[in-house]
């Protein structure tokens, strides 16, 4: 079964605000020159932001849901433009249910690419 | 330079409790353009004490966070984090390797409730980026 692909758009403001509220203050997600000389493209959303948008997308999906389990690997970095946004596409398919556990594979991509890396989630869905 | 090969098993200390107010669990949630209405706090936010342990383990070990990137993360629930909940993170290094003149850090932490009970198991691959050559 295919899910509501999700799209989100991420700007500068929300790297700042996601530092604040996750403690994640590495540069990298807010200096341009800080991200370029660790040979990074431009300022980067934080790993743990696309995640949370997945497990956004996911909360969408299954209101209520309780998360079991959820991993990906970061395989490309999100690119946040000075101005403007970029977005961040999360699409979802159900891939098991059984014993109540429902898993959902995700792709999730942004300015074309995948980002994360076989980003799936498990989920203990009401009946 | 080149993480320490001999941190592999190495556990770090506890961090400071931190109490998950409900104000904290609706930023986290406001920051990525989730609202909030009470219940359990969003799945990710665990990262909030995972992160506090990375730090830690970063500064003991005099690493840069700048150089760090994220590479892989994985969580297991117990079950949910709920507003009211006193939770600490206890980080584990778990693998060390050289790719590139990357270290590949793989560490491990568990968060704990007030009563040592186990809320969710976490894993972390993070990426220490070398110098450029």
């Amino acid at each position: 079964m295919t899910l509501d692909t999700q799209t989100y758009a991420v700007t500068r403001a929300d790297l700042v605000a996601y530092a604040e509220a996750s403690g994640d203050h590495n540069p990298i997600h807010q200096d341009e020159d800080v991200a370029r000389s660790v040979g990074l493209p431009g300022v980067i959303a934080h790993g743990m932001y696309t995640m949370a948008l997945a497990a956004r997308a996911v909360a969408t999906w299954f209101p209520g849901a309780e998360v079991v389990s959820l991993g990906c690997k970061f395989t490309s970095p999100v690119v946040v433009p000075a101005e403007g946004a970029v977005d961040v596409v999360v699409a979802g398919e159900v891939k098991s249910s059984e014993d109540g556990l429902t898993t959902v594979a995700l792709t999730v991509t942004s300015a074309g690419q995948k980002v994360l890396g076989m980003p799936k989630a498990v989920v203990r869905a009401d009946g | 330079m080149p993480v320490d090969a001999s941190l592999v098993g190495r556990v770090f200390p506890p961090t400071a409790p931190l109490t998950v107010s409900e104000e904290r669990v609706r930023a986290f949630a406001a920051a990525t353009g989730s609202s909030y209405d009470g219940g359990p706090a969003p799945a990710t936010f665990p990262i909030v004490l995972a992160f506090d342990a990375m730090n830690a383990f970063l500064e003991a070990e005099a690493i840069d966070l700048f150089r760090i990137v994220h590479g892989e993360q994985r969580f297991a629930y117990e079950r949910p984090v709920v507003p009211g909940d006193v939770l600490t993170a206890t980080l584990t290094v778990a693998s060390l390797r050289q790719i590139a003149g990357n270290d590949i850090i793989g560490t491990t932490s568990e968060v704990t409730d007030a009563d040592g009970t186990l809320v969710c198991a976490t894993s972390a691959t993070l990426v220490h980026r070398g110098a450029a050559a």
